[in-house]
């Protein structure tokens, strides 16, 4: 493996080498996209909704600079200041600078795979703020020190007796306790305490809403509310992607989003944010780190629609067996693996190729992203660009001579047929074949099938 | 400012073909009977719905709920509870309310596909009473059901500053092997007290 490039195969086979802990998670994904099937089936306009949810969101690319305009001008007349980044670094000297402004030492964090990907915590951290992640499934991939393995389920990797170990660890719970009412319970008293000591709240965003000004931020656990209904500031970070035109279209999106991402037929705080608090500060940092570059993609920019429901996630087979780690990327799964390659081509090769095209994560998509399509069309562009390994590249290439010529192909068949049973294992079966690490060939046929074919119907 | 520009300006290199937006007066599935329906999903999202007749049942009620009978702190957004003895005009401090034990609040209406009800800060002087009680019981006319989110956003205005959310269920998580767990940092439980005859 390379420095500094990512090897999806590599990190997946570690992965599965713990069998036992491939099934459970697997099994785990598994039951959550089975209630997003019963939560999709209940609402007899489901396809409806996905087209029209579609229509918005291309609508809104469409014209996504106007809007953004408008979403700030309408942010800044209700009180609100709005920033604009570039880039990540640029996010994260915003965000310092209005702490570092109103002499914050503590903040508390809800769920944002905005800041999860501009690493935020660690840059604050590096400043001296605390910085405390108030989900339960990010507080604990926090204390354990790891990046969250899902968008929607942080912690869905992890077991509960390595959640008790955990707490027992940091927040003093009795050894060996598993029991999840137990250790969730611990995690609210101890958070609570962190609420209470905030000087500043920092959420990501769900939707932001041009006509309004305002933005709608989704949680099941109402620690994003509680974080930024007690201290005086505010800050919202979003990436350029999130705007919405209109109001009302929050009724297409709230009715998909949770019974998409865990089967609820909606989440359970969806609070909807125009302007500060009386007496308090909101600022909402805009933020582009390639999404520009994405939006005039023709062929990529509907990637940008992505709501973030996780079902892609939890239905794709290479994503279940091989675990959020493996992408090494803040969003894994099928979504993750176009967002990715569009920001690091080289580092991110591996991962259009972590995929089967089977396409369910295209038939479950809320937001109707071709995203098989997308994959391949990666594949496509990877290779052209020269971004593929060598092993690839060759067979592929060798592939394209064979099967562009009729001789060479039945010639070569027939020799294969021959030849193949005859080889020692070690040819067939050897790092070169990434095919046959654990794959079988099957026993060759005596004939081709366009020999059988021609026999049976007499010609 | 420079930033604001250098993206606006990458954002418009190729201008985009125009796509058309949808209409959302669509034909969306009403459900047969919103006020069941919304009981059922209340119900469904780890909540507790109960008829009564008009507000002043609905306040006789309250010392059955062991949440309000056994509160020491309670904070009422509503006229007339007995128990009331937290009021929040007189807080300067939110942080004060930190151990409330049952808040009871007025929602504006419900919605029958996901049972959440609508609930603002218009009038309420500290929004947090709405996240950080242990419990909260919401007072809801039983007129004001909705039947889905379509006809939720018809209903909302967002003309002035303010904070608006859509409650479902009481607080709850699964981040722990997906083990549904109540109560994670918000209310531990939501009784909704549906007011048949309305406000009358
Ligand atoms: S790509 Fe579609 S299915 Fe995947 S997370 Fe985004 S919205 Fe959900």
């Amino acid at each position: 493996m390379t420095h500094g490039v990512s090897d999806h195969p590599q990190k997946a086979a570690e992965f599965i080498s713990d069998s036992q802990r491939a099934h459970w998670h697997d099994g785990a994904l598994w039951f959550v996209r089975d209630k997003r099937d019963a939560a999709a089936r209940s609402v007899p306009e489901w396809e409806q909704l996905r087209e029209t949810a579609r229509q918005i969101k291309a609508h809104a690319l469409s014209r996504l600079p106007d809007y953004l305009e408008e979403f700030e001008r309408k942010a800044t007349a209700l009180g609100a200041q709005v920033h604009w980044a570039r880039d990540a670094q640029e996010h994260n000297e915003i965000v310092y600078g209005i702490l570092k402004a109103g002499g914050v030492q503590r903040v508390v964090k809800s769920k944002s795979m905005l800041t999860e990907e501009c690493h935020l915590n660690p840059f604050l951290e590096q400043h001296g703020i605390e910085v405390v992640d108030t989900d339960l499934g990010e507080r604990i991939v926090q204390l354990r020190q790891e990046p969250p393995s899902h968008i929607v389920l942080p912690a869905i990797h992890i077991k509960k007796e390595e959640v008790g170990e955990c707490f027992h660890e940091h927040l003093g719970t009795e050894a060996g306790a598993t029991d999840p009412a137990y250790l969730t319970e611990a995690a609210r008293q101890h958070l609570r305490e962190r609420f209470m000591q905030a000087d500043a709240g920092i959420t990501g965003v769900n939707f932001a809403i041009a006509e309004t000004g305002g933005f709608v931020v989704c949680t099941n656990e109402g620690n994003a509310d509680l974080g930024v209904s007690l201290p005086n500031l505010h800050i919202a970070c979003m990436g350029l992607e999130k705007i919405i035109p209109r109001a009302a279209d929050l009724g297409v999106f709230l009715r998909l989003l949770a019974r998409s991402a865990t089967g609820q037929p909606i989440t359970t705080y969806s609070s909807h944010f125009h302007g500060p608090r009386a007496g308090g500060a909101l600022h909402i940092v805009l933020v582009d780190n390639g999404r520009s570059a994405l939006q005039q993609s023709e062929e990529h920019q509907r990637a940008l629609s992505c709501i973030r429901c996780g079902a892609c996630l939890n239905t794709c087979p290479v994503y279940r067996r091989s675990g959020g780690h493996s992408y090494e990327t803040p969003v894994p799964g099928p979504i993750g693996s176009i967002l990715a390659p569009s920001r690091d081509p080289e580092k991110y090769a591996s991962l259009p190729f972590a995929c089967s095209l089977c396409g369910s994560c295209t038939d479950v998509c809320p937001v109707k992203i071709d995203i098989h399509h997308q994959l391949l069309t990666w594949r496509r562009e990877l290779a052209e660009s020269g971004h593929l390994d060598w092993k690839k590249r060759w067979s592929m290439r060798l592939a394209g001579v064979v099967l562009g010529r009729v001789w060479l192909y039945r010639f070569a068949g027939k020799a294969m047929r021959i030849v193949l049973p005859l080889l020692p294992r070690f040819l067939k079966y050897n790092p070169l074949n990434a095919w046959g690490k654990q794959r079988e060939l099957p026993p060759m046929p005596r004939k081709s099938f366009r020999e059988q074919y021609r026999r049976r119907h007499g010609k | 400012m420079e930033s604001k520009q250098t993206i606006l300006q990458a954002l418009r290199f190729k201008r985009l073909d125009e796509q058309p937006a949808p209409s959302l007066q669509q034909n969306w599935v009403a459900t047969p009977n919103a006020i069941a329906t919304f009981e059922k999903m209340v119900a469904a999202v780890g909540g507790n719905c109960i008829r009564v007749r008009n507000m002043q049942d609905g306040l006789a009620k309250l010392p059955e709920l062991p949440c309000y009978a056994d509160a020491k702190k309670v904070c009422s957004l509503v006229e007339g509870v007995e128990k009331a003895n937290v009021f929040l005009d007189d807080i300067a401090d939110p942080h004060d309310l930190e151990d409330v034990d049952v808040a009871i609040v007025r929602g504006e209406f419900g919605v029958a596909e996901n049972g959440a009800v609508w609930l603002t800060d218009r009038g309420v002087k500290h929004r947090v009473i709405y996240f950080i009680p242990q419990h909260i019981i919401v007072l809801l006319d039983a007129d004001q059901i909705v039947h889905n989110m379509h006809q939720a956003y018809e209903r909302v205005g967002f003309e002035q500053a303010g904070f608006g959310v859509f409650l479902s269920g009481p607080s709850k998580t699964a981040d722990i092997e997906q083990s549904l767990v109540i109560g994670a940092h918000g209310a531990r439980s939501l009784h909704v007290l549906l007011l048949e005859n309305g406000g009358a």
